[in-house]
């Protein structure tokens, strides 16, 4: 569905910034420029769905049409944990081993 | 009050916490148990391994809906899940499996009130409950030394509810009231055993004040989302502290709300005070998306109905069923159920073996809870069970002895654990009998004319004179017969 005419959508190097910072991801100069124009056509050629007219439909929440899918509370054997972190980059045979975290977890 | 009300109100918000009781993850077979060695309860799902998928646990689903419907929440027909993407070494997927636009819960209330009228009842709204599982646990030496924290990932994909509530509470104190009562409730319908020390319970609080000036404007201060309180009297004593804080700060700035960032502080426990936390400029793009590893939840009227059945009498409603079915004051309801459910059952079975509420209350509050107290441990290991305590209100009520004497015969069965009968007879516990009790009251009459002439001339609280001293001679007698007994013997007299 070729759009007549979506809006060139500008992503600034400002933009690319962030997104790498909460990605995780050091970029360089000429990184960054390259990622700027890379990304821009990308969000460009999604955005052709912003001319389709969405009004009368449902979100949809999940390709599959399929519902209510449960397990039992029923245990199953975990890993043994030598298992569990073999594949880690560092580990001391009963936790993962990372640099420092001080501070509170932002998670739940 | 019986203070002066301080010149502004303090709003306050909680987003609770809670672990729900299964057995096994929110996503995976892997178990729950608390205290594990690390790294003992993983397996691919919940280490976030390439290839693996969540399937969710219906049982976590069901105790979330239970929690939903006693919080009185509206419940979705159509629920699904959301990534919440961050980065943290306790969470190894790089995002948690949340809800975001469409929580399967929302819209409901909790009330909460104090017997002793210490503030007005309150109706605290929620505005949603979802379900989502936990994270993993970071652990840093500090004195060590070393440069690794080491991640335990065992209770990473843990299912937890999480409970929003408007910012309808008016003071520290109510919102540690209000904490008391969700967890009760909680505790009651087996959502969860709530133990803030193993994290089943984590409270985050947001405060502010709100201000009226003279020109009739209410000014609001700038909110503050407190962290790291591992109490409920932390909470208390944190919401308290924070009060004063932005009261202090409103007085030297005038700052308002929406001048600055909201602003997260850490409640340092030790030192009574709350801290400014390092402001994480990127943490709150957490660039929610739909799940495409969870298909979409349905939930008919039938289920509700269903889950609406089984979830039993809720703290509030069994409080007024005891008031009026046992008699007792709203106020002796309230600590018996305060006490959990299973000492309400206690409670009941002695009330039911005795034939009426008030003497088994008395029982309860004077006698077996502050025993229970002294002892510590469950009301299930409490030695003196409801028919030996039956069995000595019965004995009281018969006329065999009175109320202290029955509660020296109560501390003896508590302490050897021998049955009613042997304690008593084994005290030399007999009942006194008529011309027993008639020869002791005839004695006492006689060495006591002061004592006769007063209640002939009319003063018949005098006979209580003689009460003390027939005891002192039979500590088996009963004071209410002696009392009956010498009146009329004195009456005879004349
Ligand atoms: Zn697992």
């Amino acid at each position: 569905m070729p759009a007549e005419s979506s809006p060139e959508p500008s992503l600034t190097p400002a933009d690319v910034k962030k997104v790498a910072l909460l990605g995780r991801l050091a970029l360089s100069g000429a990184e960054l420029k390259n990622l700027t124009a890379e990304l821009s056509q990308i969000v460009g050629f999604v955005s052709q769905l912003a001319a389709v007219d969405t009004d009368a439909v449902e979100p949809l929440a999940h390709p599959l049409d399929a519902q209510n899918v449960f397990r039992e509370d029923e245990p199953a054997a975990s890993l043994p944990t030598s298992e569990a972190l073999r594949s880690a980059p560092r580990q001391d045979g009963e936790c993962f081993l990372v640099p420092a975290v001080l501070g509170d977890s932002g998670s739940a | 009050m019986t203070a002066a009300s301080p010149p502004f109100t303090t709003v306050i918000g909680l987003e609770v916490h809670v672990q729900l009781q299964t057995k096994t993850k929110l996503f995976c077979g892997c178990v729950t148990t608390f205290g594990s060695p690390p790294n003992t309860q993983v397996c691919p799902t919940c280490l976030g391994l390439p290839g693996s998928l969540p399937v969710m646990n219906r049982c976590a689903f069901e105790l979330a809906l239970r929690a939903a419907l006693a919080l009185n929440c509206k419940i979705a027909a159509f629920t699904k899940w959301d990534r919440k993407n961050y980065f943290y070494p306790d969470l190894p997927k790089g995002y948690q499996i949340s809800q975001f636009d469409l929580p399967f819960s929302y819209d409901g209330h909790l009330e909460v009130s104090d017997p002793k009228g210490a503030f007005e009842p309150r109706r605290v709204g929620i505005i949603r409950v979802h379900l989502e599982e936990d994270a993993g646990k970071s652990m840093h030496d500090e004195a060590a030394g070393t440069a690794d924290s080491r991640i335990d990932l065992n209770r990473t994909g843990t299912p937890l509810c999480e409970i929003v509530t408007q910012p309808d509470i008016r003071s520290p104190q109510e919102a540690r009231a209000w904490l008391n009562e969700l967890k009760l409730l909680l505790v009651y319908l087996g959502v969860s055993d709530c133990n803030m020390q193993e994290g089943s319970l984590r409270v985050d609080a947001n405060v502010n004040l709100h201000i009226p000036q003279d020109d009739g404007r209410i000014a609001k201060t700038p909110i503050v989302e407190i962290k790291n309180m591992n109490s409920f009297r932390s909470v208390e004593r944190a919401l308290a502290y924070e009060a004063e804080r932005q009261w202090g700060e409103w007085q030297a700035t005038a700052a308002e709300l929406g001048s600055m960032p909201k602003q997260t502080r850490g409640w340092d426990d030790a030192a009574g005070i709350t801290r400014g936390q390092r402001h994480k400029e990127e943490s709150s793009d957490y660039r929610y998306f739909p799940e495409p590893d969870l298909v979409p939840v349905t939930v008919t009227d039938d289920q509700v109905a269903a889950i609406r059945a089984s979830m039993g009498e809720p703290p509030a409603v069994l409080r007024q069923t005891l008031e009026s079915r046992w008699e007792i004051s709203a106020y002796d309801a309230d600590v018996l159920v305060n006490q959990g459910k299973e000492l309400v059952g206690y409670f009941e079975e002695l009330a039911t073996l005795v034939g009426e509420g008030k003497a088994a209350s008395n029982w309860m509050q004077q006698d077996v809870l502050r025993c229970l107290n002294e002892r510590g441990g469950a009301i299930a290991d409490f030695p003196v069970r409801p028919t030996a305590v039956a069995d000595i209100i019965g004995r009281i009520k018969q006329g065999d002895f009175d109320t202290s004497r029955g509660r020296e015969i109560f501390a003896e069965v508590l302490e050897t654990g021998k049955p009613v009968a042997d304690v008593v007879a084994g005290m030399g516990i007999a009942a006194v009998d008529d011309s027993e009790l008639k020869a002791l009251c005839a004695e006492l009459i006689s060495a006591n004319p002061k004592i006769v002439a007063d209640v002939q001339g009319g003063k018949e609280q005098a006979a209580g004179g003689l009460i003390g001293q027939a005891k002192k001679k039979n500590p088996n007698v009963n004071p209410g017969k002696v009392r009956a007994m010498v009146l009329e013997l004195i009456r005879s007299m004349s």
